[in-house]
């Protein structure tokens, strides 16, 4: 294929080609940094929360009364009892919060006690002997709570405990030569809490942006939230009754006891709920972007088509001159594939810095990462055979020009 | 002549479907995702208090100090108890109220009903002229209640519907956790959307209105936790219990202050930086805290009050927009340079360049038309379906109106008669004679 007399045809048609370029080249600076945009979020979404998540659900109770401490507590242990009686439950936690909640009660983590700048920061679930194996999160070192060792935690005490069970990232982040089992650490306050165990997975409560530097940080310390203003139960049903669980469990409540708000809303959730509530925001901008990308992609294609179409229209007699003088249905079929090859390499030149430079506004503006080399270079492939594929029908059009076309007047 | 240029126009559409559905296919979806995304930026970034926002500041006091914003913190966003009093007691602005949410029980009189939980803030009389708050019934409370610590309480007009089924309810009680409360005041419908006043509710700043509001002394003799953010910087241990609480440096107090004039400002300015140079003489702090006043719109860009997302769609539905018309660009050069064989005769037979400008924008300005309102229904569907990509609570906030409708057909028409500009000048380019000789 002779590329000097397709370039000499294109700078007949200099408007026509300086727009295709450069619609090839906007578009693979929006889809490349969509594409990444769209990965990162879905790679947030999947996470692992390293609870059980299909057989557990939530209960966010509040209290109609005003209890004291000890009252509290007693109300937490009446509904524990009384959820567990339940044929359909295999066990239950009171805590404070759970993973993917969204915003929840994190602390500082600090080496020393009079260290001014955080080593990192932890979600802190309050929990008790049963908080783990109900959650069926894994202990991979040391041991779990024993049932003496959970003392109540009334409104606006300053409770700190001796002791707690890390996640293995927050382990690894405090004690990087993975001997954090025994030693101690500081959350906020002048009394150390030693390593009594590390679990495998447990997601922070928090999902926002915030917590990104801080991912799969976590504490679980042994005690209970006996505060008037209400608890949350963490319910495993047995496999395969989730359902029938979540119909139980607040009729239970109630007939125990009536004084008390579940929030027809938000009170009852089950774990599939939560994550799909927590990665809203998530979800939407990757499916905006989807579709953004998916149009774009169409439109450029549509673009091509029509341009190229009007090339082919423009140049009958021309092409039935090739015919005439020997060119075969494939010289044609090559011709306009080629022109259109030659037009994306440019476009996708000019595009290649235009994602950068995209990407590098974004990263500034708002805090995204930097794009891999991968997503241009998938990008480039996209956006090549699009091209391609776009020119084909009116290229294969183009070859089927009866050479007789050059007999006659444009 | 220009009736007939954009019947020609009409006619040149329906010559080539294809290419015509295309443009406006491109223009329609184009257009229709910038507005979609443009509804719900709108949304979230409304000024809720278009009247008042130039005169509402919020003081910031750096109570950290200088080794944690080296550390990478922000300028502490609320006051501490101990700041949020000294201000209020000073009372240099013309209103001036200190705000935290909390969250109660409604205990109904009616027993055989449940208990239900309401959300609410504990704030200061001024509150309602700062913010302008509309009432259906009564009115706020006064100065001389926030000094006594009255059991009053102002409701919002969905509690009063919930509990006295919409009648006047001032004059009667409510019980809120195991105390009762005298209804002085009902709101009207009164939900600025983003609820600027107090930007550290949970995530909630795009949700319902609160349910009622209460004296802050008040809330505070009862010892009420605070429903929103309480940030404490450093792992030092404070006093234990309430008072260690409300002595501390955690911060949990929003602080909105109205000033009429720039001299207002500048007057409340030097106040801040006196009681900052006197908390440092005080031995307070070991260093001279910066404060800042926040102006309205500043305030709401610290805050980040509108979600990253919404501004990342809208920019790049524009990009998306813009590449839609560099496509429009060249269909356009390819529809109307197809005909240029018309453009020579009409030229040959005296028809000016003007002439020729006139007939292509004219057809531009149909397909603008056409695609302006493809780009409304597609706009129409984008908005029914925005919740899909938004949460909830900003989706529904986005919406159509009179003048979303007017700014999707100007835009359409702008985009789709300047993208015209290029190949009209071609189309008017085209040499007679050169035509005329080919043919």
């Amino acid at each position: 294929m002779h590329i000097q007399p397709i370039l000499a045809a294109l700078r007949r048609h200099k408007a026509g080609t300086i727009l295709i370029a450069l619609q090839i080249a906007l578009t693979l600076a929006i889809v490349c940094n969509s594409l990444f945009i769209i990965h990162q979020r879905l790679s947030h979404m999947d996470e692992a929360s390293g609870v059980d998540e299909a057989n557990l659900f939530v209960i966010q109770n509040m209290w109609g009364e005003q209890y004291s401490t000890q009252q509290a507590a007693g109300r937490i242990q009446e509904d524990v009892a009384t959820l567990r009686q339940l044929p359909s439950v295999q066990d239950v936690t009171a805590t404070n919060q759970y993973p993917l909640k969204g915003g929840g009660w994190d602390n500082f983590v600090t080496m020393t006690p009079d260290q001014r700048t955080a080593t990192t920061d932890a979600s802190y679930f309050l929990g008790d002997a049963r908080f783990l194996s109900t959650l069926g999160v894994k202990l991979i070192a040391g041991r779990d709570f024993r049932p003496d060792e959970v003392q109540n935690l009334g409104l606006r005490q300053n409770v700190t405990p001796p002791v707690a069970i890390v996640s293995k990232a927050l382990a690894d982040k405090l004690f990087p030569h993975g001997d954090a089992l025994g030693k101690s650490f500081y959350a906020m306050s002048s009394a150390p809490i030693t390593v009594i165990g590390i679990v495998d997975v447990l997601h922070r409560a928090d999902v926002s942006s915030w917590s990104a530097s801080y991912t799969g940080e976590s504490m679980v310390v042994p005690l209970r939230l006996a505060v008037p203003s209400g608890v949350c139960y963490i319910v495993r049903a047995k496999p395969g009754q989730l359902a029938d669980a979540m119909r139980e469990a607040p009729k239970a409540l109630y007939a125990e006891n009536r004084m008390r708000m579940i929030d027809p809303k938000d009170g009852l959730l089950s774990f599939a709920e939560i994550r799909h509530r927590a990665f809203e925001r998530d979800r939407g901008m990757a499916v905006l972007m989807g579709i953004i990308c998916a149009v774009l992609l169409a439109i450029t294609a549509a673009g091509i088509v029509g341009l190229t179409s009007f090339w082919v229209g423009q140049r009958r007699r021309q092409i039935g001159v090739r015919r005439a003088l020997g060119a075969t249905h494939g010289d044609i079929l090559s011709y306009f594939m080629t022109e259109n090859l030659l037009i994306s390499l440019a476009g996708v030149a000019i595009g290649v810095l235009l994602t950068f430079g995209l990407n590098l506004w974004l990263v500034t503006r708002f805090t995204l990462s930097v794009l891999p080399l991968t997503y241009v270079l998938g990008g480039i492939v996209i956006l090549l055979l699009l091209g391609q594929g776009a020119v084909f029908a009116p290229a294969l059009r183009a070859s089927r020009v009866p050479p007789i076309e050059a007999t006659r007047p444009a | 002549m220009l009736a007939y240029y954009l019947r020609l126009g009409f006619r040149s559409l329906r010559r080539n479907p294809v290419l015509t559905v295309l443009m406006v296919l491109a223009i329609g979806v184009g257009v229709a995702s910038s507005m979609t995304t443009y509804a719900v930026f709108r949304a979230v970034s409304a000024n809720p208090i278009p009247e008042r926002s130039s005169q509402l500041f919020v003081p910031a006091i750096d109570v950290w100090g200088p080794k944690a914003r080296a550390n990478g913190r922000q300028l502490p966003d609320m006051l501490t108890y101990t700041d949020a009093m000294a201000l209020m007691r000073a009372h240099k602005a013309q209103h001036q109220a200190a705000i935290y949410p909390v969250s109660y029980t409604v205990i109904p009189q009616d027993v055989s009903r449940e208990p239900f939980a309401v959300k609410g803030d504990a704030t200061y009389g001024e509150f309602f002229p700062m913010f302008d708050a509309p009432f259906a019934y009564g009115n706020g409370w006064d100065a001389s209640q926030d000094d006594a610590h009255a059991a009053v309480v102002v409701i919002s007009s969905h509690l009063n519907q919930q509990l006295f089924a919409g009648a006047n309810s001032v004059g009667r009680t409510i019980r809120l956790d195991d105390h009762d409360y005298r209804i002085v005041g009902v709101l009207a419908d009164w939900n600025p959307q983003p609820r600027f006043y107090d930007v550290n509710v949970y995530s909630n700043t795009f949700s319902g209105a609160p349910d009622f509001f209460l004296p802050f002394t008040r809330a505070i003799d009862l010892q009420s936790e605070t429903n929103g953010n309480d940030s404490c910087y450093g792992s030092e241990g404070r006093k234990p219990g309430w008072q260690g609480w409300v002595q501390s440096d955690c911060i949990w107090i929003s602080f909105w202050v109205q000033l009429p004039d720039a001299a207002a400002v500048q007057a409340y300015t030097t106040f801040l930086q006196g009681y900052a140079a006197e908390q440092k003489r005080a031995g307070r702090f070991d260093w001279l805290p910066e404060v800042k006043l926040f102006g309205f719109r500043p305030w709401m860009d610290f805050e980040q009050v509108v979600p990253p997302e919404t501004r990342i769609s809208l920019l790049l539905s524009l990009g998306f927009l813009f590449v839609c018309l560099v496509n429009t660009v060249g269909l356009l050069l390819a529809k109307f340079l197809r005909r240029a064989g018309e453009i020579g005769v009409r030229r040959a037979l005296g028809a000016s360049r003007r002439e020729i400008i006139l007939q292509f924008l004219a057809e531009a300005t149909m397909v603008g038309i056409t695609g302006g309102v493809a780009g409304l229904l597609f706009t129409g569907a984008g908005v029914l379906g925005v919740g899909m990509v938004f949460e909830p609570d900003v989706a529904k906030l986005a919406h159509i109106d009179a003048s979303l409708v007017a700014l999707t057909m100007a835009v359409a028409l702008v985009a789709t008669v300047g993208a015209a500009f290029y190949p009209t000048w071609r189309a008017a380019r085209v040499q007679p004679a050169w035509q005329l000789k080919s043919n």
